[in-house]
């Protein structure tokens, strides 16, 4: 049976806004995942950052810890290794994944945390309403810009890449199918899976339009997502035409079976053997 | 004591000279002074032995050893008549009264040993000049070294016989009758004592004085039952932590002031999302980067207050490595218990010297709080309660949705931003105060020693408790010692009980502030009348104390 995954919580969203698009993509998948038995529904755990994103932890009616800005990593690594039973899935904006919290974005994916991070990436501050953020482009005129940003957007496909992120895919809302695909695929990958989002904000950055003419499907133009310098070169495509979908895979050792070797979680670990560990300094 | 540059293996050598005389039956204090380097500069390492408890270490010495000249020239002053000056003729020109010169290099390439190796030589004729037991430094060496022991041991042998030849024992300390023992840091003690009352998570970025936490942990991993892990920074570290909790693994973090302030924003991440988390703070001289490897006892008031907004929090600090091993493992229990940020205050010198301990490792243990098996579909993580605390349940639990949160939440963790609503959360945590009121009151937060019907009473916090029980030892006029423990609740009954009646009262610190005195004000509205404050990020000496103390009370 599918899960109920609604809340009796008001959505503030704006209407339009592409949260609405990964939100439903997300009960989606959870939906299927439950459905096709991968998981119980009470094994998932969310975490959000703080944001428009953010909002997201109010709307799912699922365990979460609606943590702070920039700390959904860290947040969600130490879930995993607590109770490595549970699946977590972490929610950011492009504020809190790149600028707040960017750190904590390179050391996940570098630990390869076994966890999804889904950005919610809209390329503006909105929430505080209107500033520029490090994905936003050069000249971007926001309110503490009203000159337009002086700032080179960094490549956060370019910056999971090379931080050794081992699953690094583009979703975008108005390709929903194709993005609840992309967020199952991310939630069955044994490692530390980035999937940032081209979310349109209606309100204070608008590239819907230009965003639904721009993209196109990796998987259509026969992408090899185990090519890793492939996978580098399709993520500097970034103006006229706007690929989505799974950049580049890979499997290798997860930082929390690693870190708990034969433990099966952190909880339920073995009492402390005081008397024998006094003995060495007797 | 025992000098030398930073590689000469100084502190090893004070280990393990404080580890032989432990094990001999004495009681003894280990204190290393080193600087914010890896080679050259100055080490020196304090060893003191007696056969009743010792606290603390002295300023004076009554034998040194000196690796290198600096040693001499810097600590020639601190010998104690009688007092003898170890040294390697073949490197240091040195000759007065005291000197005892003995050619360890020599005898380093005679059995082709490495220059290191010198302690061992010093050792044995330290061993010598008390009448220890060559077997006890063999056996001792043997542990510590393992496989490398054995040239270490012959040094030791031929140390101890060029003394026997050259010179005379300086006393012969008696093989005490007591229990083993173990010589324990504070830093160590605080991990043992966690770890017996259920942690189950370590998270730390390195930061000197606290860092040792992290190593001794890590290194017992296995023996402790627990995971230790090294994150990108503070924030991190805390927030990795909080995570853990969360899905109920008890989890501790620490660092000193530094990674303590960058952590103030998960502090109260852990006050409003009620997420259990013990919170050690190491402090060393501040502000900022401050003096790294020396000690302090300044960030009293960042405790009180750590964290933006109202939260109810505890802030609790022992004052010896007996006490860091109990306290630590009640501070875990009453995070959990409380479901709040509980935070623990050590300095670099409670943190990392080494005293002989005697503690009921049995008398900790885990105490679960208000965690439920069955939660159930109606379960919510904020549940109104009389006492405030909500029953607690983890996410994977059957059926129960646990929502924890940073916003201002109702009683199922969603986001509320209603008047009457906030109002009613803030007053849920608020009424926690008075179950954590009750429960440190009565763990016995205040500790007296001394004269208990003196007029003169003394009240000093954390590691200042070692110097201040030394200088009891040397004075003889009646004074009352107060330690609280706790500092947050202030077990203000208890305290004034204790001070109200004298007719003066004196707060001793490491600090220039006097952050206890503004404490006592504060919370028993009463006046300090003196102060005698330390901040030059060295630990009290007793004897310079018991001086100021005659001084304030005469």
């Amino acid at each position: 049976m599918s899960p109920d995954l609604d809340t009796p919580v008001e959505n503030t969203w704006c209407a339009g806004c592409g949260n609405f698009g990964i939100l439903q993509a997300v009960k989606m998948s959870l939906n299927e995942l439950v459905e096709e038995g991968e998981s119980d529904i009470d094994d998932f755990v969310m975490s959000s950052g703080i944001g428009c994103h953010a909002k997201i932890f109010d709307y799912l009616n699922m365990n979460g810890f609606y943590s702070i800005h920039g700390r959904v990593p860290p947040t969600i690594t130490g879930i995993k290794v607590g109770n490595p039973e549970l699946n977590v899935i972490g929610f950011s904006g492009d504020g809190d994944a790149y600028a707040e919290g960017v750190s904590h974005m390179i050391h996940a994916a570098k630990r390869n945390i076994d966890a999804t991070m889904i950005v919610h990436d809209n390329r503006v501050f909105a929430l505080t309403t209107g500033q520029f953020t490090p994905t936003s482009p050069k000249g971007f005129a926001g309110k503490s810009t009203p000159q337009g940003s002086v700032e080179d957007p960094i490549n956060p496909l370019h910056l999971m890449l090379a931080s050794e992120a081992s699953f690094v895919a583009r979703g975008f809302p108005g390709e929903l199918t194709h993005l609840k695909d992309l967020l199952k695929k991310g939630i069955n990958h044994p490692g530390f899976a980035v999937i940032d989002v081209l979310q349109p904000c209606v309100t204070f950055y608008n590239l819907w339009s230009y965003l639904k003419e721009s993209v196109y499907k990796l998987s259509e133009e026969g992408h090899d997502e185990n090519d890793f310098q492939a996978a580098w070169g399709k993520a500097e495509e970034n103006e006229d035409r706007v690929p989505i979908g799974l950049f580049y895979k890979e499997e290798r050792e997860i930082f929390n079976d690693q870190i708990l070797e034969d433990e099966a979680s952190a909880k339920e670990s073995a009492s402390p053997d005081i008397e024998k560990v006094v003995q060495d300094y007797t | 004591m025992i000098g030398g540059e930073a590689g000469d293996g100084v502190r090893a050598a004070g280990g393990v000279l404080g580890k032989i005389l432990n094990r001999h039956g004495l009681y003894s204090f280990v204190r290393d002074d080193y600087q914010s380097l890896i080679r050259g500069g100055h080490n020196f390492s304090q060893v003191i032995a007696d056969s009743e408890k010792v606290w603390t270490q002295y300023h004076d010495a009554e034998v040194l050893v000196a690796l290198d000249e600096r040693t001499l020239k810097k600590h020639e002053d601190r010998l104690s008549d009688g007092g003898q000056i170890i040294f390697d003729p073949d490197e240091l020109d040195y000759d007065s009264e005291m000197s005892f010169p003995v050619p360890m290099s020599s005898m380093v390439e005679e059995v082709e040993g490495i220059e290191i190796m010198k302690n061992s030589v010093a050792l044995g004729v330290v061993a010598y000049l008390y009448g220890l037991e060559l077997d006890l430094v063999e056996d001792v060496l043997q542990d510590e070294y393992g496989e490398k022991a054995d040239k270490n041991i012959e040094l030791a042998k031929k140390g101890y016989a060029y003394a026997e030849e050259y010179d005379e024992k300086i006393r012969e300390l008696q093989v005490q009758d007591r229990k083993k023992l173990p010589l324990l840091t504070g830093n160590q003690s605080i991990s043992l004592g966690a770890s017996k009352a259920g942690l189950d998570v370590y998270v730390a970025y390195p930061m000197t004085p606290s860092t040792s936490i992290l190593h001794f942990t890590a290194d017992y991993e296995d023996e402790l039952g627990l995971t230790v892990m090294q994150a990108e920074n503070e924030i991190s570290v805390i927030n990795m932590a909080l995570g853990s909790s969360y899905v109920g693994a008890r989890s501790m973090v620490a660092s000193s002031g530094g990674g303590f302030a960058l952590m103030q924003e998960a502090v109260s991440l852990a006050g409003m999302s009620e997420t259990p988390i013990l919170v050690v703070d190491s402090q060393r001289a501040a502000p900022s980067t401050g003096v790294p490897t020396y000690t302090s006892q300044a960030d009293l008031n960042l405790a009180l207050n750590s964290g933006h907004g109202e939260f109810p929090s505890i802030v609790l600090a022992p004052g010896d490595q007996e006490e860091a091993y109990y306290r630590a493992g009640e501070a875990l229990n009453l995070a959990w218990k409380h479901q709040i940020p509980v935070i623990l205050l050590s300095d670099k010198h409670l943190s990392e010297s080494r005293m002989s301990s005697e503690i009921d490792f049995d008398r900790v243990s885990s105490e679960e709080g208000k965690v439920i098996d069955n939660p159930g579909e109606e379960y919510k993580r904020y549940e109104f309660t009389e006492d405030g605390v909500s029953p607690l349940a983890f996410p994977g639990m059957n059926d129960a949705l646990v929502q924890n949160s940073s916003y201002e939440h109702d009683e199922s963790g969603f986001t509320t931003e209603e008047p009457e609503e906030i109002e009613d959360m803030q007053n849920k945590r608020k009424r926690k105060w008075e179950g954590i009121e009750e429960d440190v009151f009565d763990m016995d937060p205040v500790k007296v020693y001394g004269d208990e019907d003196a007029d003169n009473v003394v009240l000093a916090w954390g590691s200042t408790k070692g110097a201040l029980l030394e200088a009891l030892k040397h004075l003889d006029m009646p004074i009352k010692f107060v330690q609280p423990i706790y500092l947050k609740p202030f077990p203000r009954e208890k305290v004034l009980n204790l001070v109200e009646r004298s007719e003066k009262l004196v707060c001793v610190e490491g600090n220039s502030t006097g952050q206890l005195s503004s404490l006592i004000r504060k919370e028993l509205l009463l006046s300090v009348d003196d102060e005698i404050l330390k901040y030059d990020s060295r630990p009290f000496n007793p004897l310079d104390l018991a001086e100021e103390l005659k001084e304030v009370f005469s």
